[in-house]
């Protein structure tokens, strides 16, 4: 594990989780988690746990991506907060 | 001070996925959105499948598969030069189930919204009220 790595997507993470919280479209906070879901993929490839980074990068930035921008496109994108 | 300083540092990871958990638990109580409630739930969940996965994780190991695995039988396995899997299996799992929870609470959301035409909580509260 090579620290300085893990610590700057770390930090990446973070910025990608506000951002997906406090983003005033939903559609822009889709596509943050999506960011954030390739971000956690290669932290765990950086753990070395690779059955754990690629299930997350198909299954968390993919399918839960698709079923974000599925849902908000059948309901509204306008959000308040 | 310095003893906590040192706590805070070498320990890094971990405060920075308690912080990932606390923004994931901040989403689900605070916003008042439905989509982004949900939002929330997935980074409170991914946070803790990534505290699990550090557990495992070893100083100068390797990926958890195994050398030689043809004509293994001369060859002795040392299990610290590998990484522990036993969270990843179990994590796997986790990441499965976190999907069917997103998949079904997208499902109500869009139910919701159907019903009320809105994702606002407290528009729907108020809807609710009225009747």
């Amino acid at each position: 594990m090579i620290w300085q790595l893990d610590l700057a997507i770390l930090t990446l993470v973070v910025i990608a989780g506000i951002g997906a919280i406090t983003v005033k479209d939903l559609l822009g906070a889709a596509i943050l988690f999506g960011a954030y879901s390739f971000m956690m993929c290669l932290l765990w490839s950086i753990m070395g746990a690779v059955d754990v980074s690629f299930t997350e990068a198909t299954v968390g930035a993919g399918a839960s991506t698709v079923f974000f921008v599925a849902a908000v496109f059948r309901t509204t994108r306008r959000t308040k907060d | 001070m310095s003893d906590l300083m040192q706590m805070l540092v070498a320990k890094y990871n971990y405060w920075i996925y308690i912080t990932l958990m606390m923004i994931g638990l901040y989403a689900m109580i605070a916003k008042n959105n439905l989509v982004k409630k949900i939002v929330g739930m997935s980074i409170f969940q991914t946070a803790i499948i990534l505290f699990y996965v550090s557990t495992g994780a070893k100083k100068g190991a390797t990926i958890p598969i195994i050398e030689h695995g043809h004509g293994a039988e001369t060859h002795v396995v040392h299990a610290v030069d590998y990484i522990n899997p036993l969270p990843h299996v179990l994590m796997l799992t986790a990441i499965v189930v976190a999907v069917a929870t997103l998949g079904v609470a997208l499902a109500l959301a869009i139910r919701v919204y159907n019903r009320y035409n809105t994702l606002e909580e407290d528009e729907i509260l108020a809807q609710i009220r009225e009747k």
